[in-house]
């Protein structure tokens, strides 16, 4: 009994990698034939944009968006891909002055802007006054999410200076404070998995206080 | 994402002729909606016509005292306006509750009120759905409804509009400004703008194809007190579960929309007339003939406690 158990299970199995080595095997002839038939090239756009204080041109597929455009083609790695939908903040870079998601915006529409990711606001050397900040109060654990904390750290401290309003100000008509409120409102669309908040709130107090 | 072409359009007239030559072409503004979802597969344009050279980034005084707000006004320049500041709070309050600092800086206006629901079995492509595929059916309807609606829905699709922005201009009596790609200009008001889902939920606005939003127009101010309270799951950054807008004056009669709970900014402006007589007066008006799940009946008396938090700050203000 046993050994006819056995037999029928292995009779069993030989029949089923025999059919999944033929779906294997059919699958990529009929992805060739799906390929071979679409022969349309892949759309392509040239842009020229200035990233971190020095002009670039490019050629790119259009649906590059400007994250990938700045980590896998002008290898600035800094800039991370995180959620890669807008919803983690690790993408994110200046633009124009003002912060953006670069997962969520396409490289060719960025002809002619200029660009600031981490690399630009400072270097291991000369660090920019956030990085140091970020260092003295150990605003990160694994790193992660840092390089996108700290450009959003930098716009955060520029668009209260330019009074731009929040969902914490209790009277939106008056020009708004540097609070650890409105601070921890502005920056909740940085997420930290490590939880380093309080101590980024830290660094970006003691920015504020040198500069404010 | 779907390869796609791409071009720069120069005037909204060029952009609107061109999106109706153009096989399968959509307009893109911020991108922020859009992008997210062609990478989903959700929206999956052939061509792409780029809006940002437009020109319509300017906020002026109509003639009429009240303010023409280009379609291509960020959020966060809108929201930071000093007239409407002054003059529209309620406006700043509905912008700056919604979306993070890096998406209010790209999100735009018009792109705003052209945001598609969040409803999760629209975002999920292996389920049915009559928005993203019209005639497969609706998976929202029986399963996981907190976040959906209670009012306006129908028995074929029960997602909400999700925005904020737009409730605020519901209560400020907005109107959208359009061209057509004859060249033919058109005023909708925001109020015949976002339609009932019914049974063609895959068709959300009042636009026209080609059609496309020139400016957002707002009528002389109103004065009194503007409040925007939304409740959702995080204190910042989430989509609520129910909002409210509200212009409250000072001999306690005023104006109120509701957000997250129907296919467009809720309000029904017979219902005003009992604001003096508190909350409950106004949600059982509101949300008369509402039919929740079992999973979002909770937004009724959310509705109702939220709009009573609302009027007890208005009096205080």
């Amino acid at each position: 009994m046993p050994s006819s158990d056995l037999s029928e299970i292995s009779r069993r199995n030989v029949l089923a990698s025999g059919a999944a080595a033929a779906a294997i095997s059919a699958v990529p002839r009929a992805a060739d034939a799906q390929s071979a038939t679409s022969t349309a090239p892949v759309p392509k756009a040239k842009i020229g944009l200035e990233v971190n204080g020095r002009h670039r041109e490019l050629e790119l597929d259009t649906r590059t968006t400007l994250l990938d455009a700045l980590r896998e083609h002008l290898q600035l790695t800094g800039t991370k891909k995180g959620c890669d939908h807008g919803q983690c903040g690790a993408c994110t870079v200046i633009v124009n002055g003002q912060r953006i998601n670069s997962c969520l915006s396409l490289a060719v529409m960025h002809q002619g802007d200029k660009v600031t990711t981490v690399e630009g606001l400072g270097t291991p050397e000369k660090q920019h006054p956030m990085q140091a900040a970020f260092v003295k109060h150990d605003g990160y654990q694994c790193g992660y999410c840092t390089p996108g904390q700290i450009c959003s750290a930098v716009s955060v401290l520029d668009e209260i200076k330019r009074g731009i309003p929040s969902h914490v100000q209790a009277d939106v008509a008056v020009r708004p404070a540097v609070t650890n409120a409105e601070l921890r409102e502005r920056m909740s669309g940085n997420i930290c998995r490590c939880g380093a908040y309080s101590n980024i709130l830290e660094a970006m107090e003691d920015v504020a206080g040198s500069h404010v | 994402m779907k390869p796609f072409t791409y071009e720069r359009a120069k005037t909204p007239a060029e952009a609107a002729a061109s999106v109706v030559r153009t096989p399968g072409a959509k307009f893109i503004a911020g991108g922020t909606n859009l992008l997210d979802l062609m990478k989903l597969q959700i929206e999956t344009p052939a061509h792409l016509i780029d809006l940002q050279d437009l020109k319509l980034d300017r906020i002026e005084t109509t003639s009429e005292g009240g303010l023409r707000i280009g379609a291509l006004v960020s959020n966060t320049a809108l929201s930071a306006d000093a007239r409407v500041r002054r003059d529209y709070a309620v406006l700043t309050r509905a912008i700056q509750a919604g979306a993070s600092g890096q998406l209010r800086n790209k999100a735009t206006t018009a792109g705003n009120l052209l945001q598609r629901t969040r409803c999760p079995y629209f975002y999920d492509t292996n389920q049915p759905c009559n928005k993203r595929l019209p005639g497969s059916g609706c998976a929202a309807i029986g399963g996981y409804s907190r976040q959906l609606g209670v009012i306006g829905t129908s028995d074929a699709c029960i997602a909400t509009y999700p925005g904020d922005m737009a409730v605020a201009l519901r209560v400020l009596d907005a109107t959208v400004e359009t061209v057509a790609p004859d060249g033919e200009t058109r005023s909708i008001p925001i109020a015949e703008f976002h339609r009932l889902w019914g049974n063609t939920p895959h068709i959300e606005t009042s636009l026209q194809r080609g059609e496309i939003i020139t400016a957002v127009t707002l009528p002389r101010p109103l004065g009194g007190v503007h409040v925007y309270e939304k409740v959702r799951d995080r204190a910042s950054y989430a989509f609520a579960l129910v909002s409210v807008a509200a212009v409250i004056q000072h001999d306690g009669t005023g104006r109120v929309a509701f957000g997250g709970v129907a296919p467009r900014p809720w309000r029904i402006e017979a219902a005003e007339a009992s604001i003096p007589q508190g909350a409950r007066a106004v949600t059982s008006q509101v949300f008369a003939g509402a039919k929740p799940t079992a999973d979002n009946r909770f937004k009724l008396s959310l509705a109702e406690r939220t709009l009573a938090a609302v009027m007890a700050e208005a009096k205080r203000a």
